[in-house]
C-alpha cells in the first residue's frame, strides 16, 4: 500500500454558468491512486466540478471558473497552464459512449499519436496494450479495421476507455460512464475500474449510490452547487456526519 | 509515465489552432462582406440612371433606349404580378401535395412520389422556359385562354384581365409556368414540416372523433405555421427573381396592359434579354438599377419574412 | 337540412379529394416536362453532339464546345466555392459563438441564398467584366462560385451542428487541440453530409443560366483560354432557342435533355449517397 499522496488539491473553488453560481467555494483533496467518488442529485454540480478538472468548460465561452485546482504543485487554472497538456494528463470518460467516426485500431491511436511519434509496431504494441487494460482486446482483436461505431454501447464505453489510457494519463475522469450500459456492461466497467486504479489516479462521477460503494474509496456528497460531505466510501455510507447526507443515501430525499 | 512534450511543440499546435481559426474567420468574413459588396457595386453601377432620373425612375413608364428615357414601373409591375399570380396558385396546390404525401399516401408510394416532387424542384429554369414557349404556350391559346375569356372575362370588373387576343405568351402564362416552378420548392418545405409533428398531437385530435381534414386544419397547420410561412416565402424569393422560366414567355414588352393575356416584361427577364445588347452608359445603367431594385425587393422579402418568424416564434415559445 | 356530422364528412372528402388532384397536378407537370424533352431532344443525340462544335446558322454541327466549357467553369466554381463554403460553415457550428460575425453572416448567407442569380450575374459584371473589359470563363466561374459558397455554408453549419458536442469534448479530453478536433474528428463525422451539400451545390449550377449571361457569355468555337468568353450549356441553349433556326432550336432541345439528365442524375446521386452512408453507420 503506498502512502496518501494527494493529487489534486482544490482550493476554494467557485464555478459560473454565466450569472448561475454552480459551485460554490469547493474545498477537497483526491488522493494519488485511489478511486474518488462524487455523488448527489441531478445539478449539484458534481459533473461540473469533474469537468473543471481538465478545463473542458473552456469550449464554452459563458462558463468560467474561479480558484485553485493545484496539479503537481501547479493550478491548473492558471493560463500560463496548456490545455492540450493538461488534457493529456487528465483522461476523461463520458455519460455516453463517444467513438470517433473511424477504425477500432484508429480510435486508440489518436489521442497518442497526438503526442507521441511512434513508430508502427510500437504504435500497434500500446494500441494492444491499452485494449487488454480496457478488456476488450479479445473481442475486439480480429475486427480493428472496422468502424467504432460497429460496436454495442458497454463495447464502445470499454473502447473509449482504451482511448483515454492508451495515452497514459495520470489521472483519469469518469463521467456517469455507466448510466447509458445494461447491468453487465455495467459490472464490466466497474471491474475494470477496480483493475485501473493500480496505475491511475481516478474520479467518478455517479448518480447510483451502489456503485459509488462499490468502486470508490473516498466519496464527496455535494447538493447544491456545495460539497456537504467528503470521507471515507465506508464512513460516508454507515456513519454519514451530516442529516443531509443520510437522509440522501436511505433514499429519503433525491 | 513520463512523456516528452517539448515546449515548442505545444507552441507550434497554439499557433496552429490560431491559423486555423483566423482562416475560418477570414473566409467568414469574406462570406459576411459579399452582401455589401453586392449592394455597393450595384448602387454604383446605377449611379448614372439615379443621377439622370432620380425618383422618377419608380414612377415613370416609359422605357425607350433611343431617347434614352427609361422608368422602372413596367418591370416592377410584372414582377410582382408574375410572382401573386404563381404563388396564388401554387400555395394550395403545394399545401395539397404536402398533405397527400403526409396523411393520405400509402406508405410504400410516400418515398417515390416525395423524391419526384423534389426532382421536380431540381429541373433547371431554363427548361421550363423552353417547354413553357414551345409547348405550353401554343396549348394555352387554343385552349385555357379562349375558355378563360368564356367564363372569368365575362365578369364585370374581373374581366378586365382576360381581354384581348390569344397569344399562349404573357403575364399570366409566365404566372402559371412560375407557379409549376414554386411548387416543388414550397411543397418540400410544407412536407417537411407537417412530418415533424408529434403523432401523439395527431392522435389525440383523432381521438375526439376529428376527421383527417379537421386533424390537418386545425392541428397540423397551426402547430407548423412557422414552417408553412418559411416555406411559402422561400417561394416567393424564387419566383420574383427567377430569370430564364420567365425570360422565354413573358413576351418583353415595356408596356403596361389591365389584361393579364398581354406581354409585359419582369425585372430578370429585361435584364436577361436587353443587358448584353444595351449600348450607352445610360442604358446600362438603367438595367443595372433595375437589377438593384430587384435585389432590394428579394432582400425585403427574406428579411421581412425573418422578422415575422422570430415574432411568431417568440410568441408561441419554442414550437419549432 | 344535413346533420353536422354529414357536413363535416363532405367537408372532409371534398378537402381530400382536392389533395389527390394536387398531387397528380404536380406529378403531371413533371412527366409531361420529361416527355417532351425525351420526345424532342432524344432524336438528336448523336455522336455529332459530342464531337463537333455549335454550328453556325445553315450548317450542321454539336454542341462539343458547349459541353465542354461548362465542365471547365462547374468544376472551377466547385473548386473556388467548396473551400470558401466549408471554412466560413465551420466558423459558424465550431468558432462562431461569441461576437457579432456569426449571426450577421448567418442573417447574409440566407439572403445570397436566396438571392436571384441574375444579380450574382450583374454583381460579377460590374466588379470584374466591365473592369478587364470583356467577358471571360473566368467571371463565369466566380458567378457560379458565388452561388455554390452559400448553398457549402449552409450544409456545412447544420451538418456540423449534427454531430453531439460530445464528440468534440471527447477528442479535447485526449489532449487534441482545436484545428485536429475539428479536421480529424468532426469533419469526418459530417463527410457524407458535406459531401452531399457539395453535390446538390453541382447540381443546382450546372443548370444555372442567368449568372452565365453578362459573364461568360458565349463563343461559337473550342476554346481553351479562361480569359476569353467560353461557351457553356445553358447560354448555347437560350440562344439556339429563341432562334428562328429550327436547326439550332432542336441542338437546344438536345442540349436541353443532356443538361437536365446530368442535373437530375447529380440529385438522385446525392440522395443515394446519403441514404447508403446513413443506413450504415
Amino acid at each position: 500500500m503506498r502512502a496518501n499522496v494527494s493529487k489534486v488539491t482544490i482550493n476554494d473553488l467557485n464555478f459560473y454558468y454565466d450569472k448561475f453560481h454552480a459551485l460554490k467555494s469547493i474545498n477537497m483533496q483526491i488522493l494519488e491512486n485511489k478511486v474518488t467518488a462524487f455523488i448527489g442529485p441531478s445539478g449539484c454540480g458534481k459533473s461540473t466540478l469533474l469537468r473543471a478538472f481538465n478545463r473542458m468548460y473552456q469550449l464554452y465561452p459563458s462558463q468560467m471558473a474561479k480558484g485553485e485546482i493545484m496539479v503537481d504543485g501547479s493550478n491548473i487554472l492558471d493560463n500560463k497552464q496548456d490545455l492540450n497538456m493538461l488534457r493529456a494528463k487528465m483522461g476523461m470518460v463520458f455519460q455516453k459512449p463517444t467513438p470517433f467516426p473511424m477504425s477500432i485500431f484508429d480510435n486508440v491511436a489518436f489521442g497518442v499519436k497526438l503526442y507521441e511519434s511512434l513508430n508502427r509496431h510500437d504504435l500497434a504494441e500500446r494500441v494492444e496494450w491499452a485494449l487488454h487494460k480496457a478488456a476488450l482486446w479479445e473481442e475486439v482483436k480480429d475486427k480493428l479495421n472496422q468502424s467504432g461505431t460497429s460496436l454495442s454501447g458497454g463495447q464502445q464505453q470499454r473502447l473509449c476507455i482504451a482511448r483515454t489510457i492508451a495515452v497514459k494519463p495520470e489521472v483519469v475522469l469518469l463521467d456517469e460512464p455507466t448510466s447509458a450500459l445494461d447491468p453487465i456492461s455495467t459490472a464490466h466497467i466497474e471491474d475494470l475500474i477496480f483493475k485501473l486504479k493500480e496505475d491511475y489516479t481516478i474520479v467518478i462521477v455517479t448518480h447510483n449510490m451502489q456503485q459509488a460503494a462499490r468502486v470508490s474509496d473516498y466519496t464527496a456528497y455535494m447538493y447544491l452547487g456545495e460539497l456537504i460531505e467528503f470521507g471515507d466510501t465506508d464512513l460516508i455510507f454507515t456513519t454519514p456526519k451530516q442529516k443531509a447526507t443520510e437522509d440522501y443515501i436511505t433514499g429519503k430525499f433525491g | 509515465m513520463s512523456k516528452v512534450h517539448s515546449e515548442e511543440k505545444l507552441k507550434q499546435q497554439r499557433l496552429i489552432d490560431l491559423i486555423f481559426r483566423k482562416t475560418t474567420w477570414f473566409f467568414t468574413l469574406v462570406v459576411f462582406s459579399l452582401l455589401a459588396a453586392i449592394m455597393g457595386s450595384l448602387l454604383i453601377g446605377s449611379l448614372p440612371a439615379i443621377k439622370a432620373f432620380g425618383f422618377d425612375f419608380m414612377v415613370s413608364a416609359d422605357w425607350n433606349p433611343v431617347t434614352e428615357k427609361f422608368g422602372a414601373v413596367v418591370p416592377i409591375i410584372g414582377t410582382l404580378v408574375t410572382s401573386l399570380i404563381a404563388l396564388s396558385i401554387g400555395i394550395p396546390v403545394s399545401f395539397g401535395i404536402a398533405l397527400f404525401l403526409t396523411e393520405l399516401s400509402p406508405p410504400w408510394l410516400r418515398r417515390p412520389l416525395g423524391t419526384a416532387i423534389e426532382l421536380l424542384a431540381g429541373i433547371p429554369s431554363i427548361i421550363y422556359g423552353m417547354w413553357g414557349l414551345f409547348v405550353f404556350a401554343p396549348l394555352f391559346a387554343k385552349t385555357i385562354q379562349p375558355w378563360l375569356q368564356n367564363t372569368l372575362g365575362q365578369i364585370p370588373g374581373i374581366g378586365l384581365l382576360f381581354e384581348g387576343s390569344f397569344m399562349g405568351i404573357g403575364i399570366l402564362t409566365a404566372g402559371i409556368i412560375l407557379a409549376i416552378m414554386v411548387i416543388p420548392f414550397v411543397a418540400a418545405v410544407m412536407r417537411d414540416v407537417f412530418e415533424v409533428v408529434p403523432p401523439m398531437l395527431k392522435e389525440s385530435a383523432y381521438a375526439l372523433g376529428a376527421t383527417t381534414w379537421e386533424v390537418i386544419w386545425n392541428v397540423v397547420l397551426p402547430y407548423t405555421k412557422i414552417g408553412v410561412v418559411g416555406g411559402i416565402m422561400l417561394g416567393l424569393g424564387r419566383a420574383l427573381g427567377e430569370t430564364m422560366a420567365v425570360t422565354f414567355v413573358i413576351g418583353n414588352a415595356h408596356q403596361l396592359h389591365a389584361s393579364l393575356f398581354m406581354p409585359g416584361n419582369s425585372i430578370a427577364s429585361a435584364l436577361a434579354n436587353e443587358f448584353t445588347e444595351a449600348d450607352g452608359e445610360l442604358y446600362t445603367s438603367a438595367l443595372i438599377e433595375l437589377g438593384l431594385i430587384l435585389f432590394f425587393i428579394t432582400f425585403i422579402v427574406l428579411a421581412g419574412s425573418k422578422i415575422l418568424l422570430a415574432q411568431l416564434k417568440k410568441r408561441e415559445g419554442n414550437i419549432t | 337540412m344535413i346533420s353536422i356530422y354529414t357536413r363535416r364528412r363532405i367537408i372532409n372528402a371534398i378537402n381530400l379529394t382536392f389533395s389527390f388532384l394536387a398531387m397528380l397536378f404536380g406529378l403531371f407537370w413533371l412527366f409531361w416536362i420529361l416527355w417532351t424533352l425525351l420526345d424532342k431532344g432524344l432524336s438528336g443525340i448523336s455522336l455529332d453532339i459530342f464531337t463537333q462544335m455549335t454550328p453556325s446558322p445553315g450548317s450542321t454541327g454539336g454542341l462539343l464546345n458547349a459541353i465542354a466549357g461548362s465542365l471547365v467553369m462547374v468544376t472551377l466554381a466547385t473548386l473556388i466555392g467548396t473551400p470558401v463554403g466549408i471554412m466560413a460553415g465551420t466558423y459558424l457550428a465550431e468558432f462562431g459563438q461569441r461576437g457579432w460575425l456569426a449571426p450577421t453572416t448567418r442573417f447574409v448567407n440566407d439572403i445570397l441564398l436566396s438571392a436571384p442569380s441574375i444579380v450574382i450575374g450583374l454583381f460579377i459584371y460590374t466588379v470584374y467584366v466591365a473592369k478587364v473589359g470583356h467577358f471571360s470563363g473566368w467571371a463565369g466561374a466566380l458567378a457560379l462560385s458565388l452561388i455554390v459558397i452559400p448553398v457549402v455554408v449552409r450544409t456545412t453549419e447544420d451538418m456540423l451542428r449534427l454531430i453531439p458536442d460530445s464528440l468534440r469534448e471527447a477528442a479535447a479530453a485526449l489532449g487534441a487541440p482545436q484545428w485536429k478536433v475539428v479536421t480529424l474528428v468532426t469533419w469526418r463525422a459530417s463527410k457524407v453530409g458535406i459531401m452531399t451539400g457539395v453535390l446538390l451545390a453541382v447540381a443546382r449550377i450546372s443548370g444555372e443560366t442567368a449568372p452565365l449571361l453578362f459573364t461568360a457569355l458565349n463563343n461559337q468555337f473550342w476554346s481553351s483560354d479562361m480569359d476569353r468568353p467560353m461557351a457553356n450549356l445553358p447560354v448555347v441553349i437560350f440562344q439556339f432557342a429563341m432562334s428562328p433556326y429550327e436547326y439550332w432550336q432542336a441542338l437546344a432541345w438536345t442540349g436541353a435533355l443532356l443538361i437536365t439528365l446530368s442535373v437530375l442524375g447529380l440529385n438522385i446521386a446525392a440522395r443515394l449517397f446519403m441514404r447508403k452512408h446513413t443506413s450504415s453507420q
